[in-house]
């Protein structure tokens, strides 16, 4: 079985709650012309993938500091906490724009199993973080083999 | 520095111009524009591109930068969940003020491209006095 993610405080049942998502992301692309994906309204935006073994949580973050971030894991949560600083330039600098922003974040994502915490890694490459959780055996696929009567 | 959290912007993508031939999606980089008096420094936000990977591209007063990026798994990963989209980075501007070409500084880190450009001599701002008759 796949890992499924639930957010917390939602229905317990989470193949009814991917199946939800599914939906809703199905809806929100149609309806919506750049198809945007899922929209959480909360910073930072995660995507979550895995393979065989590992659940890998990424995060754009650019120009955040690997001090500046303080990711903890509690029971069947992963939270994400950080501040990203834009240092101020001298005084006699005149802006012509300013999107970049700065300001903290925190974040919390449930997640489907107990992970062992000292089985987690996490690089920030290019701006980009990458949070790896290893899979507990039991959730890991498995072969099974076909007995010959 | 006030506390402020971060809220969610969706990244812009680029707008189509000519034809492509690497496939994905292109963004816009969120990006900083300062004058100091000798230089004009741009800061752009490109996630996910390595610094070998940046092209900075200046003809006349016509600025291109743009930024490759890997693709976002590695073999035998799946998708998820998939909250933002990941892409190549294209932004162009065109400088009021003409740039010294020979003395152009990029330094790409974290993510983050920090493009220093000096003005030419010519444009520098000059403080005009005014005689009284």
């Amino acid at each position: 079985m796949p890992i499924i993610f639930r957010e917390p405080g939602l229905t317990q049942d989470p193949l009814r709650e991917l199946l939800q998502r599914r939906m809703d992301r199905l809806f929100q692309g149609a309806f919506s012309p750049e198809g945007s994906p899922w929209q959480v309204g909360v910073y930072p935006l995660v995507n979550l993938s895995e393979d065989r073994d590992y659940i890998y949580v990424r995060a754009e973050l650019p120009g955040v500091k690997a001090e500046d971030l303080e990711i903890t894991i509690q029971d069947l949560s992963l939270i994400l906490r950080g501040e990203r600083k834009i240092a101020s330039e001298e005084k006699q600098v005149n802006y012509q724009r300013r999107e970049r922003e700065s300001g903290f974040f925190r974040r919390v994502l449930a997640l489907p199993s107990r992970v062992h915490p000292d089985k987690v890694e996490a690089t920030c490459k290019n701006g980009v973080l990458t949070i790896k959780l290893a899979k507990p055996e039991e959730v890991k696929p498995r072969k099974i083999k076909v007995k010959v009567a | 520095m006030t506390e402020k959290e971060l809220q969610v912007k969706a990244k812009a993508e680029a707008p189509a111009k000519g034809e492509r031939v690497r496939p994905g999606r292109v963004f816009l980089p969120a990006v900083d524009i300062f004058e100091t008096p000798e230089t004009l420094v741009l800061v752009a936000d490109m996630p996910g591109v390595p610094a070998d990977k940046v092209t900075v591209d200046l003809r006349d007063n016509h600025l291109i930068i743009s930024g490759e990026v890997a693709p976002p798994l590695s073999q035998g990963e799946t998708m998820v969940d998939q909250e933002y989209y990941t892409g190549d980075y294209i932004r162009e501007f065109h400088l009021g003020s003409l740039i010294n070409q020979g003395k152009i500084e990029a330094l790409m880190k974290d993510g983050v491209l920090r493009l220093v450009l000096a003005k030419v001599e010519r444009a520098k701002p000059r403080k005009i006095k005014v005689k009284t008759a």
